[in-house]
């Protein structure tokens, strides 16, 4: 990094805190103030106040701002962006619209679709084709152009969106579009071949309208907090956070404001690889879990997972299709509708079922006494003994164990027959074997095996859930790092500056044209590195991938190239490379079929300093409880009497043996009877399960 | 059962149907067939020693539902138990036995645990090819179809039957990429059953009885209570549909009883001699989904939920008996559910949507360079969807496939598998039925062989001479269309062809509206005319 950059403030626009984070020459200092949606920078710079005071410093002596937000996500899910106009092949002015002409729910006959980003009557057809080679077979009708940017003018159009067929294959009708509108029109324009320049129409079409849609919004909100952050006396650069989890200037941010959607949970995912690289641990799955979801995301060789697309504002049950589709380059997590204000209930067959309704902070699960009256996991866990009533978020919020007990013998134990325990601990197991099935499910289509991982473990409710879920994944190692609770502003400023450029070219293997590879390569690596020279100064390492596969299959692998220029004798390395990958996700390669590249990425990001490293502390002296209760353990289906301990009464080397809860002011951790915890040097919490070496 | 016991069953419910789609995806990810990979026209489930259902993949689409189990059965039958050993997987694609054509191939493999049988994984995939004539209707007998597969074994004791390779690769035109699929059929069972063993070992069970037996008592004591709260007698509806050249009658009697609902289909039309015959296998599949989706469409799918349907049927088009041919058995399989909702509209009056386009459209594109001419030859393989029926309170779904659920390819995707032009592919404005809730949408697609190229297509198109009914004084949705730009009229069904220079112009039907048109509300017919959805031309 920089110098003059050794106070550095990490700010995290979620949706009900905003967090703020100043470390302040490796001292930790926070803040959660309430989002305020009206004027989101607001609530920056209450924070920034707050840290700064404890801080004792002032605002000018910050040396980076690094700021991630969910503003756009929100944008997108309420649709509340700019009247955008799309600009389309014709005969395809319905892609956003027709979707995959199918339906996510197939029993569900009053099944409602999600509506398009951008309705029918703002969807502009004109003439031209380009071929799936890159071909011309019609010119761009550019008379009918101009008479369009007419007809947007007359309306109150805030924004413009040119998606064409192909276009990632040959771009020059988008490009051509672009200067004719610009010319008759005050409008920022987004075209597809720039923001997500992949095969695939719908995908593509919808993520340039998406970027299109939010673009306003996001460049005024934008330049008010530069202007209110220098007000406020700063004086330092500002970058952003995208969802790849890397750092962009404001300026790309502005004109690709799509790359900020998911841009929080990538911090988090970052903070989680950087405990990975402090403690060595190679194949991390992190596992975040908050009020309403869990987000679970692979981590290996310290790199978050990557995907090239993803889904947002799914609209049915978190249902996989319901949502829209962006293809940028993202962390990729999946999402499940558990967290601990999600609801339990009974389904007709008799089955406990967890959310994906949540009661949310208002009215909160039962034992929160504000009106919730349904059962919720936090309910569940206070009934088992997990969290303590009066020691809840600090104190802040007084429990009531009563309240909890009836509800979910309301809604659970009198339909089932069981007692406030059992129901209780129904409800648990149901949702920890819903995370633990999402995991599994991940991992394997990620050619992964999830025991064989770590797991790293934050947001509030991560902790009370995180032993029972590592023992039914197999996983005998879970770290509980401090400062879990504004992980995601941590991580920010831990990125790297950091860009990912990705590009379609479907190219037979037996056709190898290293001359085309070394081309398209080279204009990928230009754009991702322009990026990153942008914001970074340190040397800059690059990342190739090609996703491959099979001709005649669908499915796309990862593989890694060597980063270099390519010659025609390459061929028969990239094939071999090929076929172990395919053989890693799928157990053996098939005999036969033609290889052949569909995309390309490049990921360019500057050389970070290596933090320290930690080893594990895996024997410890064990300590003596002070306290005890009873909490339920699952692995005897029986309450047990359990040590309480303070974390941070806790020093390093300390060892304590399961069954029992380590408190602290926005959490507790619960250590199973099959695990013991020792005590980090950093004050991380290990779980290791008895009788494994760390 | 103790209370811990009751949520430990829970928990292994909801892992057993975990483990299922663990199955199906590893089949999605490494299969070959577009239908399967893009599509997901796949199915994958999970069976007891006995060859009872316990649960199944929600990723697969209906026509595999309930094929699929009772196809279990059939492989039980004809293997015998003493010939079965761990490292086992066997293979038919017999259509009456298996899923009704011989396009999809089924696989099931025994899974062992100590010596002991505990159960079976199967699963069922489109092929590319059989041999044959094709994917088509032009097949006079099933014979002409392709290469029929009894049941046998693919894999004994886990050493692969290479006679059966070997015959397969000289049978159809797609080697490489047929025994590809074969063989991700057979991995995916096998990671099925990996997760079964872990599962068990896991939580210290032998077997699956006390777990099956839990899951078959909820799910009858669920499917009982349903049942229960319909009206009880007997309802008929019969429904015309274009047939191959001459219209064919669907007749059904839906009736309720106290706890079972039956199907018969006595009345509809007899054997056809082309190959758009449904062995009573796919009806069965079908006319269950509809049943299901207005019952119980909360309640995984399982052998106890099935067996309160019955189906019967004299021999007839929905009970073809061998050899008759069945290759395109999905467009008459597909109307099934319009026909069974409509006589359930006559007990649920105010409850049922209308009709809607049905039957995939699905196209099968053989292209191929000008006589004389250098390019490309391929085999392109499209799923398109018509409009659905409006439901009673909602509009119909415009382009959506119902109740296939498969999707489409992206038309990028589709162009670089063979030399065509896809020129359209947008919605179909005024072919939604009027009524109170519109039909769905049908589309207009486009497709013209690239320059120097032309192409040979076999249509698989229905609801052309008969469009879709509305429901409740709804009027009907537009009928299809199949003609070439010069205004040339093509046929239906059967190959035909598209010369150097000419588009092939498809209309995809809409679906029937519901409710009166005149009791439409302003805003939504406003809002019709806004997005171009009701133009007020006249077709």
């Amino acid at each position: 990094m920089r110098s003059g950059q050794d106070i550095r403030l990490g700010a995290d626009i979620g949706g009900t805190f905003t967090d703020i984070v100043l470390d302040l020459r490796g001292t930790i200092f926070s803040a959660k103030v309430l989002t305020n949606y009206a004027a989101p920078e607001q609530a920056i710079l209450d924070g920034i106040g707050i840290v700064t005071q404890d801080a004792g410093i002032s605002a000018s002596e910050i040396g980076l701002v690094i700021h991630g937000t969910t503003l756009a996500t929100n944008a997108l899910i309420q649709r509340q962006g700019a009247r955008t106009a799309l600009i389309t092949t014709e005969g395809f002015r319905d892609v956003i619209e027709m979707r995959t002409e199918n339906r996510f729910e197939q029993y569900d006959l009053n099944l409602v679709l999600p509506k398009p980003l951008i309705p029918r009557e703002d969807r502009f057809p004109v003439k031209g084709r380009i071929n799936a080679q890159g071909k011309e077979l019609q010119p761009l009708d550019e008379a009918a152009l101009e008479e369009l940017a007419e007809r947007i003018a007359e309306q109150d159009f805030g924004a413009i969106a040119i998606g064409f067929i192909h276009s990632y294959a040959n771009a020059a009708h988008e490009q051509r579009a672009r200067e004719i509108l610009q010319r008759k029109l005050d409008l920022p324009i987004s075209i597809s071949s720039e923001v997500s320049p992949q095969m695939r129409e719908f995908e593509r079409f919808n993520t340039v309208c998406a970027n299109a849609y939010v673009r306003p919004q996001m460049a005024s909100y934008l330049s008010r907090l530069q202007d209110r952050l220098k007000e406020m006396g700063t004086t330092c650069p500002v970058f952003m956070i995208h969802s790849g989890g890397g750092l962009i200037s404001v300026e790309t941010a502005v004109e690709f404001p799509v790359r900020l959607v998911e841009s929080g949970p990538a911090g988090g995912a970052i903070f989680a690889a950087d405990i990975a690289r402090r403690f060595s641990l190679d194949r991390v799955v992190s596992y975040d879990m908050g009020g309403t979801t869990a987000k679970i995301c692979l981590i290996q060789d310290y790199q978050p997972q990557t995907a090239r697309t993803f889904e947002v504002a799914r609209t049915y049950r978190f249902c996989k299709g319901s949502g829209m589709p962006i293809s940028i380059p993202v962390i990729e997590m999946i999402e499940i509708g558990a967290g601990g204000g999600s609801i339990a209930w009974v389904d007709d067959m008799g089955r406990i079922q967890t959310g994906p309704e949540s009661a949310g902070s208002e009215p909160g699960p039962a034992c929160y006494q504000r009106g919730g009256t349904k059962p919720a996991i936090t309910d569940a866990d206070l009934v088992l003994g997990k969290i303590d009533a009066d020691n809840f978020a600090g104190g802040k919020i007084r429990l009531s164990g009563d309240s909890a007990s009836a509800s979910i013998s309301r809604d659970i134990g009198d339909r089932l027959g069981l007692d406030p325990m059992a129901a209780a601990f129904g409800i648990c197991e149901v949702v920890d074997e819903n995370m633990a099935n999402a995991a599994r499910v991940h991992a394997v289509e990620n050619g992964r095996n999830i025991s064989d991982n770590a797991m790293i473990a934050f947001g509030g409710a991560a902790p009370l859930h995180a032993a029972r879920l590592c023992e039914k994944l197999g996983i005998d190692r879970c770290l509980i790092p401090q400062g879990a609770g504004v992980g995601s502003a941590i991580g920010f400023l831990k990125a790297p500056f950091g860009y990912e450029a990705v590009g379609s070219q479907v190219m037979a293997l037996s056709r190898f044209d290293a001359e085309a590879l070394n081309a398209m390569l080279g204009g990928l690596k230009e754009s991702a590195e322009s990026f990153v020279r942008s914001g970074g100064t340190g040397q800059i390492t690059r990342e190739i991938v090609a996703f491959m596969r099979y001709a005649g299959q669908g499915w796309e692998i990862p593989v890694s190239l060597p980063d270099r220029e390519f010659n025609a004798s390459d061929r028969e390395m990239i094939e071999t490379a090929f076929r172990e990958r395919y053989a890693q996700f799928f157990g053996r390669p098939v005999d036969g079929p033609e290889i052949e590249f569909v995309t390309f990425s490049v990921k360019a990001q500057d050389s970070r300093p290596e933090g320290r490293r930690e080893a594990l502390i895996a024997d410890g002296r064990p300590v003596p409880a002070s306290a005890s209760r009873d909490i339920f353990d699952p692995a005897n289906g029986a309450s047990r009497d359990s040590g309480i301990f303070e974390r941070d009464g806790l020093s390093a080397g300390d060892r304590i043996s399961g069954p029992a809860v380590i408190v602290e002011r926005e959490t507790s951790t619960i250590v199973t009877s099959p695990f013991d915890a020792v005590i980090q040097a950093d004050g991380t919490i290990l779980l290791v399960r008895k009788g494994v070496a760390a | 059962m103790s209370q811990i016991d009751e949520i430990r069953m829970q928990v292994m419910w909801n892992r057993l149907i975990s483990v299922v789609e663990e199955q199906a995806l590893t089949l999605i990810r490494t299969a070959f067939s577009t239908s399967v990979r893009e599509a997901g026209d796949l199915s994958a489930g999970v069976f007891d020693a006995r060859g009872r259902m316990l649960a199944q993949a929600v990723t697969g689409t209906p026509g595999h539902v309930n094929t699929m189990a009772e196809a279990v059965l059939n492989f039980i039958a004809e293997i015998p138990r003493d010939q079965m050993y761990p490292g086992d997987t066997y293979v038919t694609n017999d259509p009456w036995l298996g899923t009704g054509h011989l396009h999809d191939i089924t696989m099931v493999s025994p899974s062992f645990r100590d010596g002991a049988l505990i159960g079976f994984f199967a699963c069922t995939a489109h092929v590319v090819d059989v041999g044959g004539r094709g994917f088509g209707a032009d097949g006079k007998s099933v014979y002409e179809e392709g290469i029929q597969i009894p049941i046998m074994k693919f894999a004994e004791r886990g050493e692969v039957n290479t006679d059966l390779l070997r015959i397969l690769r000289s049978n159809v035109r797609e080697p490489n990429q047929v025994i590809g699929d074969f063989y991700s059929l057979a991995a995916c069972n096998d990671v099925g059953h990996q997760r079964l063993v872990q599962m068990l070992d896991e939580v210290g069970l032998a077997d699956l009885k006390t777990l099956g037996e839990f899951i078959f008592s909820r799910t009858h004591t669920a499917m009982m209570e349903r049942i229960a709260a319909l009206p009880k007698g007997s309802w008929v509806n019969e429904m015309l549909t274009d047939g191959y050249d001459d219209p064919i009658n669907l007749a059904v009697e839906v009736t309720i009883g106290d706890d079972n609902v039956h199907v018969d289909f006595s009345g509809s039309s007899g054997i056809s001699r082309w190959g758009i015959n449904v062995p009573l296998i796919y009806t069965k599949a079908y006319a269950c989904y509809a049943i299901k989706c207005v019952v119980a469409p909360d309640i995984p799918n399982n052998s106890a939920s099935l067996a309160a349907f019955s189906i019967s049927s004299p021999v007839n088009i929905l009970n073809a008996q061998r050899p008759a041919p069945v290759s395109l058995r999905h467009v008459i399989g597909h109307m099934v559910p319009d026909v069974v909702l409509g006589a359930l509209a006559k007990a649920l009056p105010g409850k049922i949507q209308a009709e809607g386009a049905g039957a995939l459209w699905n196209i099968h594109i053989s292209a191929r360079p000008e006589a004389g001419a250098e390019g490309r030859r391929a085999e392109v393989l499209l799923f398109n969807s018509g409009g659905m029926g409006a439901r009673p309170t909602l509009d119909g779904l415009s382009a959506t496939a119902f109740p296939s659920g498969v999707m489409t390819m992206p038309i990028e995707a589709t162009e670089h598998t063979g030399p065509i032009v896809i020129w359209r592919k947008e919605l179909r404005p005024d072919s939604g039925g009027a009524g109170q809730y519109r039909g769905g949408l049908g589309q207009v697609i486009e497709i013209a062989p690239e320059e120097g190229h032309e192409f040979d297509f076999s249509a698989m198109f229905d609801r052309i001479s008969a469009p879709p009914r509305g429901r409740d004084g709804g009027e009907p949705g537009a009928p299809g269309g199949v003609a070439l730009d010069d205004g040339t009229r093509l046929r239906p069904k059967g190959w035909q062809h598209v010369p150097a220079g000419r588009r092939l112009m498809l209309e995809l039907p809409g679906g029937g509206g519901f409710g009166d048109p005149g009791r439409r509300s302003p805003e939504a017919m406003a809002e019709d005319v806004r997005k171009g959805y009701v133009t007020g031309k006249q077709p």
